[in-house]
C-alpha cells in the first residue's frame, strides 16, 4: 500500500480528513507552547518586579485603548545599538504582570520599555496633548481628550483588580478597597503618565551588560 | 424543496466583501495620510491613528477577506460535491451574523474597545460571536461535503477545510481571557507566554486564512478559468500536508531577539525556511496549470489578475522565509519592511486573487457577461502599479530604518537619533499614500463594473449536474 492509496481513504472520508488536519496542525503549537507554560523564567517575576498600582493599571488600559502598541514597541533587543539607545535589554521575567503583552511589532515611534524616568511628568503631559509642542518633527497624533476625562468614570477599577487577582496577581484586599480613592480626581492623562513613568524600572540602568 | 445550488448567499457575501474592501482600504489610505499629516485626526478620538489603523486591518481581513472566503467556499463546495448547500438557513445566519459582528466590532474599535492582540483586537463578546459563527460556517461546509454525490473530496475543499478547522483552534486558544467588564478582559496568558500564543495565532491567521483559505480559492477558480485540470494531483497532496504541518511552527519568527526562549526562536526560523518548499510547490502547480492557456490572458481580465496574484504569492512566500532568518530579521524587525511584506501578500496575493475570482464569479451569478472588459483591464494596471509602488516604498523605508537605527559611530554610540530617522521617512510615506490611492481607485473601478454587471439581475438558478461516471459516491462519508 503506497501513500497515494492511503490518501485515497483520507480524501473520500470527510471525518478522517477533519481529524487528519486537526492532528497535523496541532503538533507545532503543542511543542512550542506547552513547555513555555511551565518554564519558570516566563512565569515567575524578577525580584524587583511589582504589580501595577491601580493608577498605573488604568493608564496601561488607556495605552491599550488608544492602540499605542501599533507604533511603539516595548521590547529592547539584546543588541549593542538598542541597549545604547534605549537601555538594558528586555527580559521575560519583567513581563509577568503584563496581560496582554504589549511588545508590539512596529516602531513608527521609539521603543518605550525603558521610558520610565527619562522625561519629567510635565514633558509627558505636554507631549501627549500635542507632541509637536516638544518634538517639532514628531508624526504622533495629539490626544487632547485625555486631559478632559476622569481616569475611571464608570468605577470599574475594583472589578479589574479582582479579575487580575483571579489570574494570580498579588493585590491585597486593602489595595482593592483603596483603589477608587487613589483614582479620585485624576484624569486619564494623569493615569497614562503614571503608567509611562513606571515602564521598565524593574532593571536599574547600571545593569547594562 | 428545490435542489438547485444555493447561490444567493454567495452573491450576498460577494457584495459584502466588496463593500468591506472599499471601507477597509479607505481607512488604510486615511491612516497612511495621517503619517504624512499627523493633524488629520482633527482631535477626534475615533479618527486617531491607533484606532483607525485597527479598523483598517480588521476591516480588510475579517470584512473583505473572510467574506470573500466564506462566499467562494459556499460556491465551490456545492459544485465540487454536486449538491445544494447543507442547512441553507444556517448559511444565511452566518452571513448576517458575520456582517453584523464586523460592523459592530468595527465601531467598538473606533470607540476604543481593544484587546491589543494583533489581528485579534476585538473584545471577548465579539470573540464568542466569531467562534459561534465560524463553527456554523464549518457545519454548513462539512455538512455539504458529507452529502456529496462525488466520491473524492476535491483539493480546494481540503484547503477551505483546513481554514475552518485551524482558524477555529487558533481563535479559541488565543482569545482565552477573563472578562472584567463587558468591554474589558485580561488575557489568560501572562507576558512572554502571551507573546508566544499570540504569534502562534497571528502568524497562522496569515497562514490558514490569508494563505490556505485563498489557496482553496486558487485550486477551484484557477482550473475553471484556465479551462484545464490542476497540473499535478500528487504535488497538491504533498504540498497540502507539508503546508498544514509546517506553517504552525513558524510563529516565533515574529519574536526574534525578543524575551522568549532561544530554542523557540530557532525552531520558528528553521520551520519558516522549510515552509518555502510547500509554498512554492503550490505556486509551481498553479503556474503549470495555466501554462498552455497563456493565450487566454489576452481576452480574459479575470485570469490576468489570478496569474499576477500567483506571482506575488511566490514573491511574498520567498520574502517571508528570508525575513525569518535571524540575521535578516535583526534589520527588518520593527521596520516598515514588515508592512511592505504584509502588503505584497495582502494586496498582491489576497486582493488580486479575489478580484480575479470576482470578475469570473459575478458574471456567472448574474447570468450575463461582465459590463466592461476595458474597465477591468484598467483596474489591472491600477492594482499592479499600486502594489508595486507600495512594496518598493516600504522596502526603501524599512531598509533605511533598519540600517540607520543599528549604525554606531566610532565611539560605539548610536549615530542617528530616532527623530532624525523618523523624519527622513516622509518621502516614503508620501509614496505609500499614493500607492494606496492607486490601489483603492482600482478597487472602486471594480465595484462600479461589478455593480453594473449585476444591476437588475437576480442570482441565476443552477441545478447540480449528474456526477461523472466513475466518480459517483456510493455512500459518501
Amino acid at each position: 500500500m503506497n501513500l497515494l492509496t492511503v490518501h485515497k481513504r483520507l480524501e473520500r472520508n470527510s471525518g478522517l480528513l477533519i481529524f487528519g488536519i486537526l492532528v497535523v496542525a496541532s503538533i507545532g503549537g503543542l511543542v512550542q507552547i506547552v513547555p513555555s507554560i511551565f518554564q519558570d523564567s516566563l512565569r515567575i517575576p524578577a525580584e524587583n518586579v511589582e504589580v501595577y498600582s491601580p493608577v498605573e493599571l488604568v493608564g496601561r488600559d488607556l495605552y491599550i485603548r488608544e492602540s499605542c502598541a501599533s507604533c511603539h514597541s516595548q521590547q529592547v533587543r539584546p543588541l549593542l545599538a538598542e541597549v545604547r539607545r534605549y537601555g538594558p535589554y528586555s527580559r521575560a521575567d519583567e513581563f509577568v504582570y503584563d496581560r496582554p503583552f504589549l511588545w508590539g511589532s512596529k516602531r513608527t515611534g521609539p521603543d518605550l520599555h525603558r521610558l520610565g524616568g527619562k522625561y519629567s511628568d510635565a514633558w509627558h503631559r505636554v507631549h501627549l496633548l500635542n507632541p509637536r509642542d516638544v518634538v517639532p518633527q514628531s508624526i504622533m497624533p495629539g490626544y487632547p481628550w485625555l486631559a478632559a476625562r476622569a481616569a475611571d468614570p464608570r468605577g470599574t477599577i475594583q472589578a479589574r483588580l479582582r479579575t487580575l487577582v483571579r489570574l494570580g496577581h498579588p493585590y491585597s484586599d486593602e489595595d482593592i478597597d483603596t483603589a477608587p480613592q487613589q483614582l479620585e480626581g485624576l484624569t486619564e492623562l494623569d493615569a497614562l503618565v503614571a503608567y509611562l513613568q513606571s515602564l521598565g524600572l524593574s532593571r536599574p540602568m547600571e545593569a547594562t551588560p | 424543496m428545490t435542489s438547485n445550488y444555493q447561490d444567493r448567499v454567495v452573491s450576498a457575501f460577494t457584495a459584502a466583501a466588496i463593500v468591506w474592501a472599499l471601507l477597509g482600504m479607505t481607512a488604510g489610505v486615511y491612516v497612511a495620510a495621517e503619517l504624512v499629516w499627523p493633524d488629520l485626526g482633527f482631535e477626534q478620538p475615533w479618527l486617531s491613528y491607533g484606532r483607525l489603523r485597527t479598523l483598517h486591518t480588521n476591516g480588510v481581513i475579517f470584512g473583505f477577506g473572510a467574506s470573500a472566503l466564506i462566499g467562494t467556499a459556499f460556491y465551490s463546495v456545492q459544485r465540487t460535491s454536486h449538491v445544494r448547500l447543507f442547512a441553507p438557513k444556517l448559511a444565511w445566519l452566518v452571513f448576517f451574523g458575520w456582517q453584523l459582528t464586523v460592523l459592530i466590532g468595527g465601531i467598538s474599535l473606533l470607540a476604543g474597545v481593544n484587546a491589543s492582540k494583533e489581528y485579534a483586537e476585538l473584545e471577548w463578546p465579539f470573540d464568542i460571536a466569531i467562534a459561534v459563527l465560524w463553527i456554523s460556517f464549518g457545519i454548513v461546509f462539512f455538512g455539504t461535503i458529507a452529502r456529496r454525490k462525488i466520491a473524492p473530496i476535491y483539493v480546494s475543499n481540503w484547503f477551505y477545510g483546513a481554514l475552518i478547522i485551524v482558524i477555529a483552534m487558533l481563535h479559541v486558544v488565543n482569545s482565552l481571557a477573563l472578562p472584567a467588564t463587558l468591554t474589558k478582559s485580561y488575557s489568560l496568558f501572562p507576558g512572554a507566554q502571551d507573546a508566544i500564543v499570540q504569534w502562534w495565532y497571528g502568524h497562522n491567521a496569515v497562514g490558514f486564512l490569508l494563505t490556505g483559505g485563498f489557496l482553496g480559492m486558487l485550486y477551484y477558480f484557477l482550473p475553471k478559468q484556465a479551462g484545464r485540470p490542476i497540473w499535478s494531483y500528487r504535488l497538491s497532496i504533498v504540498a497540502f500536508w507539508a503546508f498544514v504541518y509546517s506553517y504552525i511552527w513558524a510563529g516565533p519568527h515574529h519574536l526574534h531577539y525578543n524575551a522568549v526562549p532561544e530554542w523557540v526562536q530557532s525552531l520558528g526560523m528553521v520551520m519558516s525556511l522549510v515552509l518555502l518548499a510547500p509554498s512554492w510547490a503550490t505556486m509551481i502547480n498553479g503556474i503549470m496549470t495555466i501554462s498552455g492557456a497563456w493565450r487566454k490572458l489576452q481576452s480574459d481580465p479575470a485570469l490576468k489578475f489570478i496569474v499576477l496574484a500567483l506571482a506575488f504569492y511566490g514573491l511574498a512566500t520567498f520574502e517571508g522565509p528570508m525575513m525569518a532568518i535571524r540575521s535578516v530579521n535583526v534589520l527588518s524587525h520593527f521596520t516598515d519592511w514588515t508592512i511592505g511584506h504584509v502588503h505584497s501578500g495582502a494586496l498582491g496575493w489576497n486582493a488580486l486573487i479575489t478580484y480575479g475570482t470576482f470578475y469570473y464569479l459575478v458574471p456567472k451569478l448574474a447570468g450575463r457577461p461582465l459590463a466592461s472588459i476595458a474597465l477591468a483591464n484598467l483596474h489591472f494596471w491600477f492594482a499592479l502599479a499600486g502594489t508595486m509602488l507600495y512594496v518598493l516604498a516600504m522596502w526603501g523605508a524599512g531598509v533605511s530604518q533598519g540600517m540607520l537605527w543599528l549604525s554606531l559611530d566610532e565611539l560605539g554610540e548610536v549615530q542617528y537619533s530616532f527623530t532624525e530617522v523618523m523624519a527622513a521617512m516622509r518621502p516614503y510615506y508620501i509614496l505609500r499614500l499614493v500607492a494606496g490611492l492607486l490601489f483603492l481607485t482600482g478597487t472602486v473601478l471594480m465595484a462600479i463594473n461589478l455593480r453594473r454587471t449585476f444591476q437588475g439581475q437576480r442570482t441565476v438558478e443552477v441545478a447540480p449536474p449528474p456526477p461523472a461516471p466513475g466518480l459517483a459516491a456510493q455512500s459518501a462519508t
